[in-house]
């Protein structure tokens, strides 16, 4: 919350600058469904700790969590301060029918775009949090020890986060072809390590959130050259909203699996003939959440780096960033604008007031009525030319 | 900033019936300032008459030629034979397509082209200072030491502080990493958005046109310049010198008008920065939304100065004389609008600013040389309706004066006019300063807080508590105190508004970020694995991993050996 202090030209002197930190005001928080408490209390705390009045509208898709969150955030916080709303989307249209200082949005490009439109009328920033297909690339690893790692890692990355149903999950791999069934079997493996040999029985796995999103994810193991190209998994039951965890090696590029956001548990594996190719691949798709390298390559390292765009990139590991609060969270592209966590939460729900103090010491020059003397004067403090200031000031130049 | 008038500018469609002929005939008379919609307006009796009327307003600093070629200009529009090739939805996309194609060559993100285009700039600001100077006093009959002070000398300090300090910007800043993510570090990136767009306003035609287009390309961008067409010696300087200094196969400029830049607005760009009023800022704003495009909005609003008694007067007087009527005549997003002032003091200041107005302008403002003009007729009629409004005119105490034909507007005060009148609620914009005067100089902040957010808010005093409160409870863009204006100077400062006066901000650094997207990178070792990440699942884990976000170091070592905390 502290005032900081900025450096003034030296012609400036004996003016003081600094960057005022203030709330911006009432703010009003949409959150969704897969981290139902985490990504509403985390921008909560960035908008309270900035000193905001908020509002917070949970998803209706997780109801018990939206529920909880309307009982406890009352009870233990200023309920004249920050207030939880219940409801679906026509509640979210009347509240978006509200004058509010500024509208933080985690969920889908589609209703991003309808939350930004609706922030035109009243000129409302807006900080939108959207998804993606968050890839990643897998170079071809030889050391057993490095596979194993990197097995668990994706698994972590794919099944770990709310299977699969994760905003910086990893949407799909990219590997070499020469390495596609070595990547599988390990996947195989782990996964049976991690999920036992029926994962329908563990209860290590969240399952799909509702119908409506299972009957999307089973459309997208429909289509026939998806269902071709399952190298694993595969097995659906309707009664329980569960998907095995699947496994697919090049379905179709064109299929629906390979162009929406997956937002589940099937992993399709895009193989390549270079793993270089794979920064083209990802640059012909919008920009991601997220990018994930796993390599010893430095130089590939480097090119994903530079050649790339996405929100982050994670070299080695997936999702873990987001633990990471010196690092800013946020897209970019199709995946968002704006970020969040530690104290980016605070600059986002901030405004930096610019505050500059000048001091009644005077200098003629400034004002008209215009003359040439002057324009000299001035043409040499822009130039930081301070002899012939001296100069001109002791009359000795014209 | 207002981009554009209230009313309607002055194309006009004539609808009559020529003659023998007995065809209705539709002259398009199109204005070079600003095309904003055709209006069937008159019968053909009257055609001559309100023809001659009409040249005569557009007359004021045109010289004679360029009246005749526009003359010309309009026939052919109207034969349908028009030289000017149109910029409509398509050349904009393929526009865009070839920007995207370079940037995509990875050419722009270097530092040695980002360089050497603001080298360029450089250059061009220093070897074309005259045109420039010309263009602008064409424009807008600006005095050449605003035009040095305010446009040339801006533009050049902003490519000069890019030039000392861009590899430092560009380089990645290191980020701490804690427990939690052991055996990893972690930086953030700076790399630029891609293909951005800049729309530009006519008050600073040179400087806002710019100062954006430094920022974009010190970021590595692409970048599209839409300079305002109310400014059109300008535009058209813009377009001839940026595509000669320039690499035109990532900087380009589009003239023209609201039809060409709805055609820009159509496609989807990686930025949109905006300088202009809040109902054009709207527009963009929505077209933004579709392709989720962010967007900086550099608008305006009403910026109050306040002004206590315990003051150095006379330099006051001065400070405030010269943030109003010596930026652009009042026509300066940050000038001054109104002034809050003790009922007991606003004499003396009104005394003040009436005599250093003498000093500086002349007994006779028309006459001097130093007096930016109206920028054009519906800017004049706009002010001086506010003026003439019941129960407004007759506030007056000092100046109103006006000549239609020199687009002049004397410096004028008002004294308490009612707080419901058009002056008191629309951004002025021009020479007019509304005097409003409270019992209690607090009182003030409310009355700040009551209207919109403006870009910024100034006070006069030598009070520290009452300069405390004034920062605790007045928010704006910016807050000067004790002078106007000068904070756009200061590159260290960010400069832009909130709420109704706009989003985001730019100057210096803040131009850099402004068009750069911060990437999080973080490198993890494939040492450092935790099992406690992964499934299955078990009691013991949980604990564990509880221990390690608490920090619990006991909890930790419980949980290890196999005796984890409940």
């Amino acid at each position: 919350m502290a005032n900081k202090r900025v450096d003034m030209p030296l012609m400036a002197f004996p003016t003081t600058g600094e960057i005022v930190p203030e709330p911006l005001g009432l703010v009003l928080i949409f959150s969704s469904w897969n981290f139902p408490v985490g990504l509403a209390l985390e921008p909560l705390i960035g908008a309270i700790s900035a000193g905001n009045t908020s509002v917070l509208k949970p998803s209706e898709l997780a109801p018990a969590s939206s529920s909880l969150l309307t009982i406890l955030v009352p009870f233990y916080l200023d309920n004249k301060a920050v207030m939880v709303i219940e409801g679906g989307a026509p509640v979210a249209q009347r509240l978006l029918d509200i004058r509010w200082d500024k509208i933080f949005f985690t969920g889908s490009p589609r209703i991003g775009r309808i939350i930004m439109s609706s922030a035109v009328k009243h000129l409302t920033p807006v900080t939108l949090e959207l998804g993606g297909k968050c890839p990643a690339i897998v170079d071809t690893l030889t050391s057993s020890k490095d596979r194993e790692v990197v097995a668990k890692r994706i698994i972590g990355g794919k099944w770990v986060p709310c299977n699969g149903q994760g905003c910086i999950a990893i949407d799909y791999l990219l590997v070499e072809e020469k390495f596609a069934t070595a990547m599988v079997d390990l996947l195989k493996s782990t996964l049976k390590r991690f999920y036992g040999e029926n994962p329908r029985e563990s209860n290590s796995l969240s399952r799909i959130v509702n119908k409506q999103h299972f009957m999307r994810l089973k459309g997208l193991l429909n289509d026939p050259g998806v269902a071709a190209s399952i190298a694993h998994g595969g097995v659906v039951d309707d009664d329980k909203l569960y998907i095995e965890p699947t496994i697919m090696v090049d379905p179709p590029l064109d299929a629906e699996i390979m162009i929406e956001e997956i937002f589940g548990p099937l992993l399709p594996i895009i193989t390549l003939k270079k793993i270089e190719d794979s920064i083209g691949f990802i640059n012909s798709k919008p920009k991601a959440l997220a990018v994930y390298i796993f390599t010893r390559d430095e130089t590939l390292k480097k090119r994903v780096i530079s050649e790339t765009s996405s929100g982050s990139v994670t070299v080695n590991d997936a999702v873990i960033q987001y633990v990471c609060d010196t690092l800013p969270f946020g897209g970019i592209g199709q995946s968002g604008f704006g970020r969040y966590h530690g104290k980016f939460s605070f600059d986002t729900f901030s405004h930096e007031k610019a505050v500059m103090r000048r001091p009644f010491l005077d200098f003629n020059f400034r004002y008209p009525p215009w003359n040439n003397n002057k324009l000299q004067f001035l043409r040499s403090v822009y130039n930081l030319d301070y002899f012939k200031l001296f100069l001109l000031f002791l009359g000795l130049k014209k | 900033m207002n981009l554009g008038p209230k009313m309607p500018s002055s194309p006009q469609v004539f609808t009559g019936c020529l003659g023998q002929a007995g065809l209705p005939m539709i002259f398009f008379l199109g204005s070079p300032k600003g095309n904003y919609f055709l209006q069937p307006r008159l019968s053909l009796g009257q055609f001559p008459k309100f023809l001659a009327k009409s040249w005569a307003r557009e007359g004021h600093a045109q010289e004679p030629q360029t009246r005749d070629s526009k003359r010309l200009l309009a026939v052919q529009l109207a034969l349908g034979v028009s030289e000017k090739a149109k910029f409509d939805s398509v050349s904009a996309a393929s526009m865009v397509e070839e920007l995207r194609e370079s940037f995509a060559s990875g050419k722009s993100r270097s530092y040695e082209w980002r360089m050497s285009q603001i080298k360029m700039l450089l250059n061009m600001v220093e070897e074309r200072e005259s045109d420039i100077i010309k263009a602008l006093q064409e424009d807008l009959s600006k005095p050449e030491l605003e035009s040095f002070i305010s446009e040339i000398s801006m533009t050049k300090a902003s490519c000069k502080l890019v030039l000392k300090e861009l590899k430092h910007w560009m380089k990645p800043e290191k980020a701490k990493t804690s427990l939690t993510t052991a055996a990893s570090s972690a930086e953030i990136v700076s790399e630029p958005l891609g293909v951005v767009l800049v729309i530009s306003t006519w008050n600073y035609p040179f400087l806002l046109s710019l100062d954006p287009v430094i920022g974009a390309i010190a970021a590595g961008n692409a970048v599209v310049l839409k300079p305002s067409e109310i400014a059109p010696a300008t535009s058209s300087l813009l377009a001839r010198f940026l595509t000669e200094y320039l690499d035109s196969s990532a900087i380009q400029v589009v003239e023209g008008s609201v039809s060409e830049t709805t055609a820009l607005l159509e496609q989807r760009w990686d930025k949109i920065f905006y300088t202009g009023n809040g109902k054009v800022g709207r527009i963009v704003m929505a077209a933004a939304a579709k392709h989720l495009t962010p967007v900086v909005l550099e608008l305006g609003g009403k910026s109050p100065v306040i002004v206590d008694s315990n003051i150095n007067l006379d330099v006051a007087a001065k400070r405030i004389t010269v943030g109003k009527w010596a930026s652009n005549n009042g026509q300066a997003c940050i000038a001054p609008d109104y002034i809050l002032t003790t009922k007991s003091f606003a004499p003396k200041l009104v005394d003040a600013l009436k005599s250093t107005l003498e000093n500086f302008f002349g007994e006779d403002p028309s006459q001097s040389k130093d007096l930016s003009r109206i920028v054009n007729y519906n800017h004049f009629t706009r002010l001086t309706k506010l003026l003439d409004e019941d129960k407004v005119s007759d506030k007056i105490v000092h100046g109103g004066q006006r000549d239609g034909k020199r687009l002049y507007i004397a410096p004028t005060i008002l004294l308490d006019v009612p707080q419901d009148s058009l002056i008191m609620n629309d951004e002025i914009f021009g020479p007019l300063f509304p005097i409003i005067t409270v019992d209690k100089l607090e009182e003030s902040f409310d009355f700040i807080n009551s209207k919109p957010k403006p870009l910024s808010a100034y006070l006069f005093t030598k009070d520290k508590m009452l300069e405390k409160e004034f920062v605790r409870r007045v928010s704006a863009g910016g807050l000067l105190i004790n002078d106007t204006i000068l904070q756009l100077t200061v590159d260290s400062l960010p400069f832009g508004g909130v709420g109704e006066s706009g989003m985001g901000s730019y100057h210096g650094k803040f131009s850099f970020d402004a068009f750069s997207h911060k990437k999080a990178v973080m490198y993890r070792s494939f040492g450092g694995e935790a099992p406690v990440r992964y499934p299955p699942y078990t009691p013991q884990k949980l604990s564990l991993l509880k221990a390690l976000f608490n920090g619990d170091i006991i909890g930790i070592i419980l949980a290890l050996i196999g005796r984890p905390r409940k």
